[in-house]
C-alpha cells in the first residue's frame, strides 16, 4: 500500500473505533426506553403510533409470541412486495412504462429484500419503476433491517434477563429500531450523499448526444441516462447491511458511489450498526469488555481479510501481465476508488450481509475472490449484517464456551447463565443452517444441465459463480459472481428457498434461544468460571468460527478457487 | 389472532413514512441545496442544451480523443441503461484474448512500452467517467497528432484536467475523460 492508501485505511478505523462506542450506547437506551435526545420529538409520535395500530407498549412477550408477530409482519411485507412487483406496470411513479416482473422473479425478489438479502436477478435501471424502489424495495430495507436488529435485542435480553419468559416487545422494538436509528440517519447520510453527486429526483431519463457516436454494427447517437430516486435508497441500504443496488452496477455506479470521499462514508455506515450493536450488548449485558471481545475478534479477522485481498490484487493478473500491461487487477474496478479503497468495500459487504459492491467480485483475481467469498461462509459474522451479525455470533460464542468446558473441565457458563443441551442445538441451528444450504443447493445445481448453462466462466472459475451465488443467497448476504445468469427459474426458486430458510431458521431459533436463557437463575461466577471478556477466550472464539467454516468448505473451495489460483500462476 | 392488527396497520404507517414521505423530504432538501448534483451533475453547452453528466463516461474510439477505460456494457460500450462490468474471470481465455485485442489497437497507434492496466481492463460500471494519469499520458502523442497539436499543449491540457485524491487522501488522482475531450473540441473551434 502507498502512503495515501495507509492513511485512507488508519483513519477509517480510527473514525469507526470511535464512533461504535457512543452510537452503541444510544442503541442500548433506545431499546431500554431511555431517554435520548430524539425522545421530545419521537416520543409523541411513537405514543400515537402504538395508539392507532392497538400496540400496548408495556406489554412484554414470551418468545413464540415475539416470533409469531416477527414472522407474520416478514410475511406481510414480503407479500406485499410480491404484489408492487407484479403490478408494477398498473401503478404510478413508472416514467419509463416498465412492464410487470415475471412470477418467478417476483418471487425470487420478494423473498430477497424480505430477507436483508437483497439478491438481485433484475438490472435496476431497466426494470424496476420509481415507485417499487420507494414504496416496494426501500421499505423492506428499512424493516428487515429492524427485523434483524430485534432479534439481537431479544438474544440480549435473554442473556441478562433471570428466571422470566418476557423478552420485549416485537412493535415497540420494531418501531423504535425504525424511528430512532434507521430513519434519522438514513435522512442525514442521504443528503451527505447528493452533496457528493448521488442523484436524488423523480425526473423522466434524460436522452444526451454522444460527442462521438458509436459506429460498428449499430450506430447510436445517443444515449439515455437513468434518473430517480437514488441517494434516499442508497442510505438506507448500506446502513441496513440489505445491499440491493439501485443500478445494476450498484456501489460501483457513479450515481451510486460517485466520490472516494461517498466510498468511504458507505463503507462506515455499512459497519456502523453491527459494529455498534456489539457495544450495545457489552453495556445492556453490564460487560462492556465483553463487547470490545467480540469486536475485536471481527476487527482481526476483517483487516486480515483485507489484507489478502489487498495483497492478491496488487500482485496483478500474471497472465495479463504477459501481454504487456503493468498496473493492478484493474478488471471490475473503477479509477476513482483506491485498490484499499475497493478491497476494504469488498470485505466489509460480505463480511456483513450487505452485499453491496463498488468491485466486481467475479473479476478478481482467485485467491482474492476467495476473501469475500471465505467470510459470506463464515455465517457472516465478522460484524455480521445488522442484528445477524451478533445474534450469530452469540451462537459462536456459546459453541466456543461448551467445547471450552469440556475441554478443560469446566461448567459451560456464559454471563452467569448455564449453556445446556437445548443451547447447544439452537445454536448448531443458528450456525449451521446456511452451509447445509449451500452445499445441497451448490450439489444439486451441478447436477442440472440449465443451472450449469448459467455459468459466465468455463471451469473452476464456473463453480466458484455457482458455490458463491448460494453462499450469498443462503447467508442473506446478496453480493454475486455476476457473471452466472441467476434469472432463470432454477436459480429463482432454489435462491427463494435458500434465503427464506437462511433467514428465518436462525431467527426462529435465536428467539427460542433467548427465551430459554431469559428462563434460566443467574449463576454468579466462581472459580471454575471461564473468562470470557478476555483476550484467551477471543482467541478461542476466533479458532472457532475458523475451523467450523473450514471443516464445512473446505472441499469445495479447494476445488474452485484454490484450484484456479494455482493454474493461473502456473 | 392479536398480532393481525399491529402487523398489517404497521406495515401501511411504515411504508408510508419510510417508502414516502423519507424519499419525499430528501428530495426536497436535495432539490435546494444541491439542485445540480440532485438532477445528475449535467453538462449543457453553450445553448444551455444538456450534453452529458460529469459523472457518467463516454465511449471514444477516434485517434483524436482521449480514449476511456474499456466497458463491458451490452448492446454498445458505455451504455447508462445496462450498467455493469465484464464479470469474466482471470482465467478466462475469451477475456485473455480480448485484453489481448485492446493492446494491438493501443500499439498500433504508436503506443510503446507497458500498458497502464485501467486502458486495455473494464471498469466496474461499464460507465467509469475516469481514467489515471499513466493512461491519459500515454495517449499524448497519438492526440498531438491527430489533431496536429503540440505535445506541450495537450500535456498542459491534461494536468488541468487532473483532479487529485479527495481532501488530499481518499482515492485516486483520475481524469474525467469527457470534460477533457469537450474541451479539446472546444480548442479546434
Amino acid at each position: 500500500m502507498n502512503l495515501y492508501e495507509w492513511l485512507e485505511t488508519i483513519l477509517f478505523f480510527i473514525v469507526l473505533l470511535a464512533m461504535v462506542k457512543p452510537f452503541g450506547a444510544f442503541m442500548a437506551r433506545v431499546y431500554q426506553g431511555d431517554k435520548t435526545f430524539l425522545s421530545p420529538v419521537l416520543v409523541p409520535c411513537e405514543n400515537l403510533l402504538y395508539r392507532v395500530c392497538g400496540v400496548e407498549r408495556d406489554e412484554e412477550m414470551d418468545w413464540k409470541r415475539y416470533a409469531v408477530g416477527l414472522l407474520l409482519f416478514n410475511l406481510l411485507g414480503g407479500v406485499a412486495l410480491f404484489s408492487i412487483l407484479l403490478l408494477q406496470h398498473l401503478l404510478p411513479l413508472n416514467p419509463q412504462k416498465l412492464p410487470a416482473f415475471s412470477w418467478h422473479l417476483a418471487l425470487n425478489t420478494a423473498t430477497s429484500f424480505m430477507s436483508n438479502t437483497n439478491w438481485q436477478n433484475y438490472a435496476g435501471e431497466s426494470t424496476t419503476s420509481y415507485f417499487t424502489q420507494m414504496f416496494g424495495l426501500a421499505v423492506q430495507n428499512f424493516l428487515s433491517s429492524a427485523t434483524g436488529m430485534v432479534v439481537a435485542i431479544a438474544l440480549i435480553r435473554g442473556f441478562v434477563r433471570k428466571k422470566t419468559s418476557a423478552i420485549g416487545n416485537f412493535w415497540v422494538d420494531l418501531t423504535r429500531s425504525t424511528l430512532y436509528i434507521l430513519l434519522p440517519l438514513s435522512l442525514v447520510f442521504a443528503i451527505f450523499l447528493v452533496s457528493q453527486g448521488v442523484i436524488q429526483n423523480f425526473s423522466p431519463y434524460k436522452t444526451v448526444p454522444l460527442v462521438q457516436p458509436v459506429t460498428g454494427t449499430t450506430t447510436v447517437k445517443e444515449v439515455t441516462i437513468p434518473m430517480g430516486p437514488v441517494a434516499s435508497q442508497e442510505a438506507i441500504k448500506e446502513l441496513g447491511t440489505n445491499g440491493g443496488g439501485f443500478f445494476n452496477a450498484n456501489s460501483a455506479h457513479p450515481f451510486e458511489n460517485p466520490t472516494p470521499l461517498t466510498n468511504m462514508v458507505e463503507i462506515f455506515l455499512i459497519l456502523l450498526i453491527p459494529g455498534a450493536l456489539t457495544q450495545t450488548f457489552g453495556r445492556m449485558a453490564g460487560n462492556p469488555r465483553q463487547g470490545w471481545a467480540l469486536l475485536a475478534v471481527m476487527l482481526a479477522i476483517l483487516i486480515f481479510a483485507m489484507g489478502v485481498l489487498y495483497w492478491a490484487e496488487s500482485a496483478g493478473n500474471p497472465l495479463v501481465a504477459k501481454l504487456g500491461v503493468h498496473g493492478i487487477n484493474m478488471e471490475g474496478k473503477d479509477t476513482r476508488f483506491s485498490l484499499a479503497g475497493s478491497s476494504l468495500f469488498a470485505v466489509a459487504t460480505t463480511g456483513t450481509s450487505c452485499g453491496a459492491v463498488n468491485t466486481m467480485h467475479d473479476s478478481l483475481t482467485p485467491l482474492g475472490g476467495l476473501m469475500p467469498l471465505s467470510l459470506i461462509l463464515l455465517s457472516e459474522v465478522i460484524f455480521g449484517g445488522v442484528g445477524t451479525g451478533l445474534y450469530t455470533m452469540l451462537a459462536f460464542v456459546v459453541i466456543a464456551v461448551f467445547i471450552a468446558g469440556l475441554m478443560i473441565g469446566r461448567t459451560p457458563e456464559f454471563l452467569g447463565k448455564k449453556i445446556e443441551v437445548r443451547e447447544m442445538w439452537l445454536s448448531m441451528i443458528t450456525v449451521l443452517t446456511s452451509g447445509i444450504l449451500v452445499l445441497v443447493f451448490s450439489g444439486i445445481a451441478m447436477m442440472v444441465p440449465s443451472a450449469v448453462a448459467s455459468m459466465a466462466n468455463p471451469g473452476t472459475h464456473g463453480l466458484s459463480e455457482v458455490l458463491y451465488a448460494f453462499a450469498s443467497m443462503s447467508n442473506n448476504n446478496g453480493s454475486a459472481f455476476a457473471g452466472l445468469n441467476g434469472n432463470t427459474v432454477f436459480y429463482n426458486l432454489t435462491g427463494a428457498l435458500c434465503m427464506s430458510i437462511g433467514r428465518f431458521a436462525p431467527i426462529v431459533a435465536s428467539l427460542a434461544m433467548a427465551g430459554s436463557l431469559a428462563g434460566k437463575k443467574y449463576v454468579p461466577p466462581s472459580l471454575g468460571t471461564l473468562p470470557t471478556d478476555k483476550a484467551p477466550f477471543a482467541l478461542w472464539l476466533a479458532l472457532v468460527i475458523l475451523i467450523v467454516g473450514a471443516l464445512t468448505f473446505f472441499p469445495a473451495l479447494a476445488l474452485g478457487p484454490i484450484a484456479e489460483q494455482l493454474m493461473m500462476i502456473r | 389472532m392479536k398480532e393481525l392488527k399491529p402487523a398489517i396497520l404497521l406495515l401501511i404507517i411504515f411504508t408510508i413514512i419510510c417508502g414516502g414521505i423519507y424519499p419525499a423530504v430528501v428530495s426536497g432538501i436535495a432539490s435546494v441545496a444541491f439542485p445540480n448534483k440532485a438532477k445528475g451533475s449535467l453538462i449543457t453547452d453553450k445553448s444551455g442544451k444538456e450534453i452529458g453528466s460529469s459523472l457518467i463516461g463516454q465511449p471514444f474510439s477516434d485517434p483524436k480523443y482521449f480514449w476511456p477505460r474499456p466497458s463491458a456494457t451490452t448492446e454498445f460500450p458505455y451504455n447508462p441503461l445496462a450498467s455493469g462490468g465484464s464479470n469474466l474471470g482471470p482465467t478466462n481465455s475469451a477475456y485473455l484474448k480480448t485484453v489481448a485485442e485492446r493492446v494491438k489497437a493501443i500499439k498500433d497507434l504508436g503506443v510503446s512500452g507497458t500498458i497502464p492496466a485501467d486502458l486495455v481492463q473494464a471498469s466496474a460500471s461499464g460507465l467509469d467517467p475516469h481514467i489515471s494519469p499513466e493512461a491519459a499520458q500515454v495517449q499524448i502523442a497519438r492526440i498531438g497528432k491527430a489533431r496536429g497539436l503540440a505535445e506541450d499543449t495537450v500535456r498542459k491540457l491534461v494536468a488541468a484536467h487532473t483532479e487529485d485524491r479527495q481532501l488530499g487522501i481518499l482515492g485516486n488522482p483520475r481524469v474525467n475523460v469527457l470534460a477533457l475531450n469537450l474541451e479539446l473540441d472546444k480548442l479546434a473551434q
